[in-house]
């Protein structure tokens, strides 16, 4: 089907590729920061901070490269993009983060879950990426695939914990089940900007599920019948082009508010 | 890329000259931020030395110095070109540069030997070579290799923690990576 990607990619859609990538990873640290000082127990607390820390170094990297392509392919001597200008100035509709990476926190079962799928999908995209014809995408490719591993081990294991935990843990599960599943079509689904990038999303998907139903089936959370259904669900789709939910807003208040508020402000 | 001791035998494989030599030697004091009792050469963190030859602007040449984050998100890096840019200004450098590339990505198999024994020393215990499936770990204050973990996470990005099952003292692993 899709077995030999197209690599013919223009400037203008490995900036957008590039800053998609940026954008997953920070909105998705933004959302687990905020378990900083709230987790359940102290040692908790410092692994979704450790893996929130991993994330934003990793969009920190691929905005870097943005700014520069961007510095590159455009003439503005004073208006320079940096990775500061992309992360705190840009506004809602240029975002181009999945939108799973946007929805709340929510409860720990939901924070870990997303997690779950996250990672796998990054570990499936960054195992292609590091094969990209652009050295600096392979780069940051190879540089996160270890800590990719790493949040992988610590986020199955939550999901096995807790969906095979106690009546209350599991139910929690399902809930975060029922919520996310509908969010993560979109991982597969490729936008224009992604087509010519060299991934192969049929291989990617068929990757994601064969581990995420291997473990959920471990954890107790699939019976059989459930993956026909599981399939059936109307998938959400937009983040990756800038149509978000209403959560976004809230998020960048919150992400933005110094910068804009206080232009340039540093410590 | 091997890392087989020697503090010279990085990313560049032809040998050092004098004036490039002289800053490996300034580079071994600078210790790392967050784990004071490496050196940043310990860690392994510090892939190249080029020193161009002396002039006007740079009576002892042109230094220019590259070095990988270990994670992503180190928080240390910034510090640590800063700290690099300080000693080297104690010993008489101007400018110098400071590169940070990605590639190749570092590994806990370029820290040195003698930085694994520090480690150990000072209460944590080194990551063992990557190549070691399922090495155990062992406690730095009694030695013991009946351990086990606390939390996958620890107080920095590069360690886990740890807890002796024997003299019970909880401990960082710096973990292999």
């Amino acid at each position: 089907m899709n077995a030999h990607p197209s690599n013919n990619y223009s400037t203008i859609e490995l900036i957008k590729y590039t800053l998609h990538l940026a954008d997953s990873n920070l909105i998705l640290a933004q959302r687990n920061g905020e378990w900083c000082a709230h987790a359940p127990i102290l040692e908790q607390d410092i692994a979704i901070t450790n893996i929130t820390l991993d994330l934003i170094g990793q969009s920190r990297n691929f905005y870097q490269y943005a700014a520069q392509l961007i510095n590159q392919s455009t003439d503005r001597p004073n208006n320079e993009a940096t990775e500061d200008s992309l992360a705190y100035l840009r506004t809602e509709r240029a975002f181009k983060n999945l939108l799973i990476t946007e929805l709340p926190a929510g409860d720990w079962a939901q924070t870990v879950l997303r997690q779950f799928f996250y990672s796998y999908y990054q570990l499936g995209l960054y195992e292609q990426l590091q094969n990209s014809i652009d050295a600096q995408l392979a780069a940051i490719a190879v540089k996160s695939i270890k800590e990719t591993k790493y949040h992988l081990k610590w986020s199955s294991d939550w999901v096995l914990r807790l969906g095979d935990g106690t009546d209350e843990s599991r139910q929690r599960m399902l809930k975060a089940l029922e919520t996310l599943w509908q969010y993560t079509g979109e991982m597969f689904t490729p936008v224009e900007y992604e087509i010519n990038m060299g991934i192969d999303f049929v291989q990617l998907k068929k990757g994601w599920e064969q581990h995420v139903f291997a473990v959920m089936q471990t954890a107790t959370l699939l019976q059989a019948g459930d993956i026909t259904q599981l399939n059936n669900v109307y998938m959400q789709a937009g983040g990756k082009t800038g149509v978000h939910t209403e959560q976004m807003g809230f998020i960048l208040a919150d992400l933005q508010y110094l910068q804009r508020t206080y232009p340039g402000a540093s410590w | 890329m091997n890392n087989t001791g020697n503090k010279f035998s990085v990313a560049s494989s032809k040998l050092p000259t004098e004036a490039e030599v002289a800053v490996w030697n300034i580079l071994e004091t600078v210790p790392d931020p967050e784990v004071p009792v490496l050196s940043v050469l310990d860690l392994g963190i510090v892939r190249d030395v080029k020193v161009e030859s002396p002039s006007a602007d740079y009576p002892k040449g042109l230094a220019s110095i590259t070095i990988t984050p270990t994670y992503s998100g180190c928080p240390a890096m910034d510090a640590i070109s800063m700290d690099i840019r300080m000693r080297m200004m104690e010993h008489g450098y101007g400018k110098v540069n400071i590169i940070s590339v990605l590639s190749p990505a570092w590994t806990t198999d370029w820290m040195t030997e003698s930085g694994k024994q520090k480690l150990a020393a000072y209460g944590i215990a080194p990551p063992a070579h990557s190549n070691v499936e399922g090495a155990p770990v062992i406690c730095p204050q009694c030695q013991s290799d009946n351990t086990k973990l606390l939390s996958q996470f620890g107080s920095t990005a590069c360690k886990a923690l740890y807890q002796c099952n024997d003299c019970k003292e909880p401990f960082d692993h710096f973990k292999c990576h």
